[in-house]
C-alpha cells in the first residue's frame, strides 16, 4: 500500500496518454489509487505528480477540493444519505437518525468492524426517489428504516460482494481505445491547422 | 416493445414516458436502450451518417436554425455558442458537462445510463458541425452507472469505428476520452470544469476574459455543452430543423427533460413539450404528477433547481418557458420543479437548500465563501428556536453583500407584492453564492410570519435612557 502497482502504472500511462497535457489526468489517477489502497496514500499523491509532472503538494492541492477522495481509511462500504431538499422533504433527516442508531455511529463514523462508513452527502441526482442514499455510489431508492436495515444486513453477511465493489472503485468498466483505432491527443501548441474535414464534406 | 403509455418501468426507475413527441427519450422504453445493437436497430447513429453527408457549415447552420437552447441552466442557443469561437484558432475542443448536481435535477444522468450512444452521437456531430478536434466527456464522480454505461458504449463506438481515426470511412476523425469527477456542485459551472478537466482545483474563472469559446480548456477555443443539449442534435439531425422547430414554440423549440419531486403523487421526470406546457399541468396533470399527495394543498414551489427563487399557485399557470419564468421573478435553471405541501416546515425547506449551497461554495470569492456560511448559521439558529427578530434582517442585509440591489422574487396576491424579474446583480464570479441566498430570499418574501413566529423578539433599550 503506497505507490501506484506495476498493472497501475500501466493504466495511468493508457489514461495519461489520451490528454493533450498530462496534469489533465490527475483526479482519474487519484481514483485509480483510492481504487487500489481504497483512500488517497501520501505516496500515492507522490506518485501521481511524477506521472503528471506535479509537486506532491500540487496534487494534493486538487485532491483535497474533492469530496470523494478520502485521505484515512473508511470502511470497505461508504454509505452517504443524500440530505438536500427533496430528500429532506421526504423523510431524509428521519432516515438518517435511524442509520446512526442503527450502526451505533455518527456521521462521518466508520463502525468497529471497519465494514461500514457513514456519511451525509449532499444531492445525489435521485429527486424523485426520494430519499435515497448510494453505496459506494450504488443508488438506493426511497429508502424506509425497515429497507435500511435490510441493506445492513445484507452488506453484513456479505450478501452484496458481486454487486457492490468495496470503497475506492466507482465505475467497474474502464475506457480503453484501441492504437489503431484512436486519433490520439496532440499539445495544443503542436496543432497548428484546422481539422481536415473543414474543407468539405466528409465525403461518406 | 413493451406497451406502458402511463407509466414508469422497472429498468428505468422515475421516469414517466407519456403520450408525448419524444426527442431525447425514445429509446428508454427498451430494457437493454443502452446497447449498441438496440441504438443500432433504432435509428441509432444515422443523424451522424447524415450529418457527414453535409458539408460541416451546413450542419451548424442547421442547428444554429432550430435553435437549440442549452439545457444546462443558462439556455443559450447552442448553434450559437459554436460561433463564438475565435477564427483560425486551432484546435478547439469540446466539453461535455456531464457533472449534473444541482438539487431537483437529475436528467442527464438518465440520459448517461439510458442512451449514452444517443450522447455520443451528438458529440460527434457537434465536433463535426464546430471543428472541434477532442472532445471530453466530463461525468460526474458519484455517477457509477452512469460512467460504466458511456464507457461501455465509447468502447463499443471505437470498436465499430463510429468513433476514432477516419469515422465510418471519412475524413471525420475525432477521439471521445471520457473524464470523471470526484464531488464537487460548483464544477457543474463551466470554466470551473475547465479547471477540473486541467487536472486543479474546481473554482471558476473571471470572465471576461475566460469565455471558453475563446480562452478555454488550455487556453484554446472550447465548447461547453451540457448532457440533454447534444442529446438533442441526433434527432436533430435525421429529421431537420423545420421538424424540430415544429416540436414546441418559436422562442423554446423542441423538448425538455423535467424532474417533478416533493410532496406531490407521482414524482418523476418527464420529456415534455418545451413552452407550452404550464407549471399547473406538470404539478396536477393526469399525465404528469397527478397533485399534490395526501390530497394537500401546494405551498410553494422551486421551479427550476436549487438555485431558484420559489414560486406559490398563483404562479402556476406560467409556463414552462425562460422569458415567461424569468418575468414571474424565477428561472427554468436545470429543469427540476421540488413541490412543497402544506405540512412543510418553510424555514427549515431553505435551510436544507442554504446548507447545500454553503457547504458547494468553491472559496475563491468571499461574498460567497462567508456569506454562505453566515446565510447557513443564523437560518439554522433561526430554524433551532434559538434567533431573534434582528437575524432576519441580517439574514436580507448578509443576502445584500451577495446580490446587491433588488433580488428577484415572484408576485403573490394575498401579500399584494408584485414581481421584481430575473436576473439578479452579484458581487461573485459564478452562481453558488447567490444560489445559497435565493431560497433564504424567497422564503422570507413569501412566508416572513413562519420566520417571525420562531423568533424571540428583542426589546431595545434607547441609547438616551442608557445615558441618562
Amino acid at each position: 500500500m503506497a505507490r501506484l502497482t506495476e498493472e497501475n502504472i500501466r493504466l495511468a500511462r493508457e489514461i495519461i496518454s489520451r490528454y493533450p497535457k498530462p496534469r489533465s489526468a490527475t483526479i482519474p489517477l487519484l481514483h485509480l489509487a483510492q481504487e487500489q489502497d481504497g483512500f488517497v496514500t501520501n505516496e500515492a499523491m507522490e506518485h501521481i505528480g511524477q506521472l503528471v509532472g506535479a509537486t506532491s503538494a500540487e496534487v494534493y492541492g486538487t485532491a483535497s477540493f474533492y469530496e470523494m477522495f478520502k485521505f484515512e481509511p473508511v470502511g470497505k462500504y461508504l454509505i452517504n444519505i443524500c440530505g438536500t431538499m427533496s430528500c429532506a422533504l421526504m423523510g431524509s433527516e428521519e432516515l438518517m437518525h435511524h442509520a446512526e442508531s442503527r450502526l451505533g455511529i455518527h456521521m462521518g463514523g466508520t463502525t468497529a468492524d471497519g465494514l461500514i462508513t457513514l456519511e451525509r452527502a449532499e444531492c445525489q441526482a435521485a429527486c424523485t426517489e426520494a430519499p435515497c442514499l448510494q453505496v459506494n455510489y450504488r443508488y438506493r431508492f426511497r429508502v424506509t428504516a425497515e429497507n435500511f436495515d435490510t441493506l445492513v444486513d445484507q452488506l453484513q453477511s456479505g450478501a452484496l460482494e458481486g454487486e457492490i465493489p468495496a470503497h475506492g472503485t466507482v465505475a467497474a468498466v474502464r475506457q480503453h481505445i484501441p492504437a489503431d483505432k484512436g486519433v490520439g491527443a496532440v499539445a495544443p501548441e503542436d496543432v497548428t491547422e484546422g481539422p481536415a474535414w473543414l474543407d468539405g464534406k466528409a465525403a461518406l | 416493445m413493451t406497451s406502458n403509455p402511463g407509466g414508469t418501468w422497472p429498468h428505468a426507475p422515475g421516469f414517466y414516458v407519456g403520450d408525448r413527441p419524444k426527442i431525447v427519450t425514445s429509446r428508454f422504453e427498451y430494457e437493454d436502450s443502452y446497447t449498441l445493437q438496440r441504438f443500432e436497430a433504432t435509428d441509432g447513429y444515422k443523424g451522424l451518417r447524415a450529418a457527414l453527408a453535409k458539408p460541416a457549415a451546413e450542419v451548424h447552420e442547421e442547428v444554429r436554425n432550430a435553435t437549440v437552447l442549452g439545457r444546462g441552466g443558462a439556455g443559450f442557443p447552442a448553434g450559437n455558442k459554436w460561433g463564438l469561437t475565435p477564427q483560425g484558432v486551432w484546435p478547439r475542443y469540446l466539453v461535455v458537462n456531464g457533472d449534473e448536481s444541482e438539487p431537483g435535477t437529475y436528467k442527464d444522468r438518465l440520459l448517461m445510463e439510458r442512451d449514452p450512444h444517443q450522447l455520443i452521437e451528438g458529440c460527434l456531430i457537434a465536433c463535426y458541425a464546430a471543428g472541434l478536434s477532442q472532445c471530453f466527456l466530463y461525468i460526474r464522480g458519484e455517477m457509477a452507472l452512469a460512467q460504466e454505461r458511456v464507457a461501455t458504449a465509447l468502447n463499443e463506438a471505437y470498436a465499430a469505428g463510429y468513433v476514432g481515426k477516419n469515422i465510418l470511412g471519412s475524413k471525420f476523425s475525432v477521439d471521445i476520452v471520457l473524464h470523471w469527477g470526484a464531488g464537487a456542485y460548483v464544477v457543474g459551472e463551466e470554466t470551473a470544469l475547465i479547471e477540473s478537466l486541467e487536472g486543479n482545483r474546481g473554482m471558476p474563472r473571471l470572465k471576461p476574459p475566460y469565455f471558453p469559446a475563446a480562452i478555454g480548456l488550455y487556453g484554446q477555443p472550447t465548447i461547453v455543452n451540457n448532457v440533454e443539449t447534444l442529446a438533442n442534435l441526433p434527432w436533430l439531425a435525421r429529421n431537420g430543423a423545420a421538424a424540430y422547430t415544429a416540436v414546441g414554440t418559436a422562442t423554446s423549440p423542441g423538448t425538455r427533460m423535467v424532474a417533478v419531486s416533493g410532496h406531490v403523487k407521482r414524482p418523476g421526470v418527464y420529456e415534455i413539450i418545451n413552452g407550452t406546457t404550464t407549471f399547473r399541468d406538470l404539478i396536477y396533470g393526469e399525465e404528469f404528477c397527478q397533485g399534490i399527495r395526501n390530497g394537500n394543498e401546494l405551498k410553494a414551489f422551486v421551479p427550476g433547481g436549487g438555485s431558484a427563487p420559489w414560486f406559490t399557485e398563483d404562479q402556476l399557470d406560467v409556463a414552462f418557458e425562460g422569458p415567461q419564468a424569468g418575468a414571474a421573478g424565477s428561472m427554468l435553471g436545470s429543469g427540476a420543479v421540488m413541490v412543497m405541501d402544506s405540512t412543510t416546515d418553510i424555514p427549515r425547506a431553505a435551510l436544507t437548500l442554504t446548507r447545500f449551497y454553503a457547504h458547494e461554495s468553491c472559496g475563491k470569492c468571499t461574498p460567497c465563501r462567508e456569506g454562505g456560511t453566515w446565510l447557513e448559521r443564523i437560518l439554522s439558529r433561526v430554524v433551532d428556536g434559538k434567533g431573534t427578530d434582528a437575524d432576519l434582517d441580517q439574514l436580507l442585509e448578509v443576502g445584500q453583500s451577495i446580490c446587491p440591489g433588488e433580488f428577484p422574487h415572484a408576485s403573490n396576491e394575498k401579500l399584494g407584492i408584485t414581481a421584481v424579474p430575473f436576473p439578479y446583480r452579484m458581487n461573485t464570479i459564478c452562481f453558488v453564492g447567490p444560489s445559497a441566498y435565493a431560497p433564504v430570499h424567497s422564503a422570507l418574501t413569501l412566508f416572513r410570519s413562519e420566520f417571525e413566529s420562531r423568533v424571540t423578539k428583542r426589546t431595545l433599550i434607547p441609547v438616551t435612557a442608557v445615558a441618562q
